[in-house]
């Protein structure tokens, strides 16, 4: 029978929780790496028991982990980002330039053909690689080195790259955003990038079009569409069906298009799925009824998944990278929160039962879906 | 001359080197906080980066080193320490600061 593992990363530890292919009954490992800032932990979708982990501290800096044994065991690996040559400057929050310093990774992604090979996004933003299952990283110094990196500037979480995207199709092809540069795209694995922001309309920065400088919160891909990306960003939730070279708004009928995550139904890929946030100065779900919005047409109508969901007195936020869903027949999507609840739903979003109420503040959840 | 240093370190490195309390570390040479960095890291690979910069070898804000009572956190990497940590009677303290609430 199926089983599904979710990697969870939190404020102070990661958790590992695991269930049967009717996710009702679920158990906990962690934490692991307790104290520790873990950003995230994904699975290699060639060998699903290699996972790796980004482990990190303000006191003691950034720690990659990595299990051989489905999150048993781990082993510290490579921790040295070095950015190549000369750093150089991107802009500070008061526009002067400030160096560019690493100070965390906020997002792994494992190759899809090779469990050596894997993707680190970086804060001070940079994508990084290592080819030895993490031993050793460099770095693609064409994106930062793109000639708009030195306007860049950090949103209020950092300066982060914070999502990878793979094009199943065609590996030279990856996807990046960053916070607040925008969205980026190689078609030559990585040597050379260019913006794909075109469409994106920002009233936070002077040029409400320009080419870089939107705070790009997250995107998502069904697999099956790779050219199909669906963003949520700062303000406004998007749609390109171009590879990112156009964009267009689907914020439709939403109570607020202010949010974090989005995430693609793993068998229909015009089902998507948002949690609205009330707004960038109020973290937190509208009225204190936390919803998920689920659109089955591709954007623009949605309609709010409530039940199982607490619908009073709910302030917790919903952060990037903490929603993710199984590729079971009857599709399962998850999300953490800030509050340490993980929330499942084995049906679609048409019901939800938290599996965990009390973990540190959720960062991120990937989810494994295993024979 | 061949030192025993005695490192005490914070238990999120402890659990992370897989040690216990107390670490000895051999130093050929002057006992300074370079050098008993450089033994520790050499024998604990993992502590790389941890509690100084990769590259400028420089301390991490938050980290600080004690021994005999005294702060040296601010000394000259290449000052030399106290006997009492050459000596190994006294443990060289790694301590991440307080900070953060």
């Amino acid at each position: 029978m199926s089983k599904v593992r979710l990697l969870v990363g939190t404020r102070k530890g990661a958790f590992v929780l695991t269930a049967d292919g009717t996710r009702k009954n679920w158990s906990v490992s962690g934490p692991h790496f307790a104290g520790w800032e873990i950003y995230h932990l994904k699975g290699s979708p060639v060998d699903p028991n290699r996972i790796y982990a980004s482990q990190t501290s303000g006191w003691f800096g950034q720690v990659v982990q990595r299990s051989d044994d489905g999150g048993l065991t781990w082993n510290p690996v490579g921790n040295k980002f070095l950015y190549d040559g000369v750093a150089g400057t991107h802009q500070w929050y008061d526009g002067t330039p400030h160096p560019w310093e690493f100070k965390r990774v906020w997002h792994l992604e494992p190759s899809l053909t090779c469990a050596e090979t894997l993707y680190a996004g970086a804060e001070d933003a940079a994508l990084f690689h290592s080819q030895d299952g993490g031993n050793t990283w460099s770095e693609f110094a064409g994106l930062r080195n793109h000639g708009t990196g030195p306007a860049w500037q950090p949103g209020a979480g950092g300066m982060c790259l914070h999502t990878i995207l793979i094009d199943p199709a065609n590996p030279q092809r990856v996807f990046i955003a960053i916070s607040a540069a925008g969205a980026f795209r190689t078609d030559d694995g990585g040597q050379t990038w260019k913006p794909i922001n075109r469409g994106l309309r920002s009233q936070y920065i002077p040029d409400q079009d320009a080419e870089v400088g939107h705070c790009v919160h997250h995107i998502a891909m069904h697999p099956s569409r790779p050219d199909t990306l669906f963003m949520q960003k700062h303000w406004d939730v998007m749609r390109s069906d171009d590879a990112g070279d156009s964009w267009r708004e689907i914020s439709g009928n939403l109570p607020t298009d202010f949010g974090f995550v989005i995430d693609v139904h793993a068998h229909e890929p015009e089902t998507l799925y948002v949690v609205p946030i009330k707004s960038d100065s109020e973290h937190f779900p509208i009225d204190g009824k936390l919803q998920v919005h689920r659109s089955r047409s591709g954007g623009n109508e949605w309609e709010p998944l409530t039940k199982g969901l607490p619908q009073s007195n709910c302030y917790v936020n919903v952060l990037r990278d903490a929603m993710a869903v199984d590729t079971l027949d009857s599709c399962g999507v998850y999300f953490g929160t800030t509050g340490g609840q993980v929330y499942a739903s084995s049906d679609s979003g048409d019901n939800w039962n938290a599996i965990v109420h009390d973990l540190p503040a959720v960062l991120s959840i990937e989810v494994q879906t295993l024979p | 001359m061949k030192s025993v240093v005695h490192v005490e370190l914070p238990a999120s490195l402890r659990l992370l080197a897989r040690v216990s309390h107390l670490v000895e570390v051999s130093i050929e040479g002057p006992v300074t906080q370079r050098s008993i960095l450089d033994a520790l890291e050499a024998a604990h690979p993992t502590l790389q980066g941890t509690m100084r910069d990769h590259t400028s070898k420089l301390r991490r804000p938050f980290i600080r080193f004690f021994a005999c009572d005294q702060d040296l956190s601010h000394l000259s990497p290449d000052e030399q320490l106290p006997e009492a940590v050459a000596m190994g009677t006294e443990p060289f303290l790694v301590i991440g600061a307080i900070a953060g609430g």
